[in-house]
């Protein structure tokens, strides 16, 4: 299939996609104020997805590992910082849930990534689902395994919005709000340090070519600990937000799994993909919900997210951004 | 001393290519079996066949039928535990269904239903690739989860959502006992082995190892891709189809979707890396370990005295699996099969090092 052909395709995607979010608000206008509730709810959790989704990019690009220990990294995280609050300030707490998190980086880094050095990608995935084991014994162990509160002032209640322009008007959660703006905060700090930064800069040409980088002086085993450390930092602001709106629980663990049709519908290597991928997702996901789901026995948003990025993988095998894969004998 | 080939000559092409070219080998392999048959029934407590063997032969061979798409033909699956669920729902509802069938005829064609769910879960492999099909794999998983969960026909509208085997019969004979549910567990798994083996030694074999190593440079030297990856998916589901019946049938008796969750897949692929990727020893010897692992984690702090908590043994069990996971591939990235292997160079050359 050449790339016209698949642009094309994918345009065609696109509008049938679009098309179906939107055909459930052409069925009468009185839905009008529901339906976009309903969007607006998808767009946010999207966002959440992503929080979870750009860690795992980062690694991958960085190490070219499928990083499955990112959920429990952000289990982990959540953890930490909620045990730790209740001991000291939150400012302090999070300062030292930060330190835990680079320590973390630098151990895995040191004890795993380091040995395993020119293996085989699935022996690598491997190596991170042992670790995100051990990280949820871990963590457990350590800090135990109730359901604990995450207070960090987040708005809990819901907003009505534009009531004079429709009847009634529309909910909206200002928790996910809050979110949605942080994890933008979150994104630009990344972009900026990516783009502007010596280090930033580094890690990009590690991402490119691991070999080329080397023969420059860029030493690659720091790079590695610099980078699992913000997929750490990563994985604690989307435990934070996840952990407030959800509770700190052992299936904090599992978003990883919500996270991974995000990723590969944005295509692995791509951050803006993984925003973009997860928007889609969140969406996606939600309209079925609501709209397809009482047709289906409810229940469908476990599998939804991961049939559509399959049929969207059948266009486009390597994700929305991800690089072109060629291969040559 | 005792395990040399000096002066086992091959004079015939068919001596060549036997399943064992070394006699010690075949007798030792052979040895084994007719334990396994003759000794193993009357020698084994009931713990031992309930905790340890019957789990052991059903998940080798699961890990067999998976071995054969990740470890030979190079597409990574993690919907193992859905081909699993689609085979014991098809034994449950055939054996509902048409009470009259035999038992064995009831794992064979449910192993068949799963063989059609896995080709049609496999055509995505054909342009997606690495750990994009991996995730992609994941969306047959989630769908059987919830279609199981969901779809009451398929459980014979049982309120629970959770469903019970009929009680077993072969030709007339009960399998009541675990002796009898061990006997015929392991006639099984004897068969799929001997059938795996001979399969990936064949062309069809050549054909996922050539497509494995390099899909562009076997499609060059003409080998269908289509035809060698969603062969590996058939034969491999069918495998893996029949362990979910046998498992849910003998295992576990009464069972509900949650029993062929994605744990169970992450389960085994585990066994599968452990074990040695494209091995179908190393399939065993992964079972083995992941089977044994837990019970003996599980039971150290009693032997050792150390009075603890069971949410606590059971956070430091998943914590110590996970680090001996991570420790296990950093020494042996090949698996213990690879380790046999060494074992064996070393043991030709022993007592005298050259």
């Amino acid at each position: 299939m050449n790339a016209a052909t698949s642009r094309n395709l994918t345009i065609a995607f696109f509008v049938l996609l679009a098309g179906a979010a939107i055909s459930p608000m052409v069925a009468g206008p009185a839905k009008f104020p529901q339906w976009l509730e309903v969007v607006l709810g998808g767009l946010m959790s999207g966002v959440l997805y992503s929080l979870v989704a750009i860690g795992l990019v980062l690694i991958f690009k960085a190490s070219g590992v499928f990083n499955f220990a990112q959920g429990a990294m952000v289990l982990f995280a959540a953890l930490s910082l909620v045990r730790l609050m209740e001991k000291m300030p939150f400012l302090a707490a999070l300062a030292v849930t930060v330190a835990i998190m680079v320590a973390l980086a630098f151990l895995i880094e040191f004890l795993v990534l380091r040995r395993l050095v020119n293996q085989d990608p699935i022996v690598l995935f491997m190596a991170t689902l042992g670790v995100a084991y051990f990280l949820d014994g871990f963590g457990q162990t350590v800090w135990g395994s109730d359901i604990y509160t995450l207070q960090v002032g987040m708005p809990k209640e819901p907003k009505i919005l534009f009531e004079n322009t429709f009847e009634g008007g529309i909910l909206v959660s200002m928790e996910d709000v809050v979110a949605a703006v942080l994890a933008a905060i979150m994104v630009g700090a990344l972009a900026f340090f990516f783009q502007k930064t010596a280090t930033g800069r580094a890690l990009r040409a590690v991402a490119d070519d691991h070999q080329a980088a080397q023969s420059i002086g860029i030493p690659l085993n720091r790079i590695w600990v610099i980078v699992w450390s913000v997929a750490g930092l990563v994985a604690l602001v989307a435990g934070v937000i996840w952990g407030s709106k959800l509770g700190v629980q052992f299936s904090l663990s599992q978003v990883a799994l919500k996270a991974l049709p995000v990723v590969i519908l944005g295509g692995f290597t791509s951050i803006p993909g993984a925003i973009i991928g997860g928007l889609i997702i969140g969406l996606g996901e939600k309209i079925s919900e609501v709209y397809l789901g009482p047709m289906l026995g409810g229940g469908i948003e476990n599998w939804f997210a991961y049939v559509l990025a399959l049929v969207f993988l059948l266009f486009r095998p390597e994700g929305l951004f991800g690089e072109r894969h060629i291969d040559r004998v | 001393m005792i395990y040399r080939e000096t002066g086992q000559f091959k004079s015939t092409y068919a001596s060549d290519q036997q399943l064992f070219p070394i006699v010690q080998d075949r007798w030792f392999v052979i040895g084994v079996v007719a334990f396994a048959f003759v000794a193993v029934p009357f020698l084994a407590s009931e713990y031992l066949f309930l905790a340890i063997l019957i789990p052991f032969l059903i998940l080798a061979l699961a890990a067999i039928g998976l071995n054969i798409l990740v470890g030979y033909c190079g597409q990574v699956s993690l919907g193992t535990g859905a081909f699993m669920a689609v085979g014991a729902y098809s034994a449950y509802n055939l054996a509902i269904r048409m009470p009259d069938l035999n038992l064995i005829v009831i794992f064979l064609a449910s192993g068949a239903i799963a063989m059609a769910f896995g080709v049609l879960f496999g055509i995505p492999s054909l342009r997606i690739k690495g750990f994009y099909l991996a995730v992609a794999t994941l969306a047959a998983q989630f769908f059987v989860d919830w279609l199981f969960a969901r779809v009451k026909w398929f459980t014979n509208d049982s309120s629970s959502g959770s469903v019970s085997a009929p009680p077993l019969q072969v030709f007339g004979y009960g399998i009541e006992t675990p002796a009898q549910q061990y006997l015929f567990v392991l006639a099984f798994v004897c068969v799929f082995a001997l059938a795996a083996r001979n399969l990936t030694r064949g062309a069809i074999g050549r054909a996922w190892m050539a497509t494995r190593d390099m899909d562009v440079a076997a499609e060059v030297i003409g080998i269908r891709p289509m035809a060698a990856k969603l062969s590996a998916f058939a034969v491999s589901s069918f495998i893996v189809g029949v362990a979910g019946a046998l498992w849910a049938f003998i295992r576990l008796g009464s069972w509900e979707p949650l029993a062929f969750d994605v744990n169970r897949s992450f389960q085994l692929l585990f066994m599968v890396i452990i074990g040695g990727l494209g091995s179908i020893l190393g399939s065993f010897l992964g079972a083995a370990f992941i089977v044994i692992l837990p019970l003996v984690l599980n039971q150290l702090p009693t032997w050792l005295g150390i009075p603890l908590s069971t949410a606590m043994i059971s956070h430091l069990e998943i914590m110590i699996f996970g680090a001996l996971i991570v420790f296990f591939l950093i020494v042996e990235p090949r698996g213990l099969a690879r380790l046999w292997a060494i074992g064996k160079e070393k043991l030709r050359l022993w007592p005298f090092p050259h």
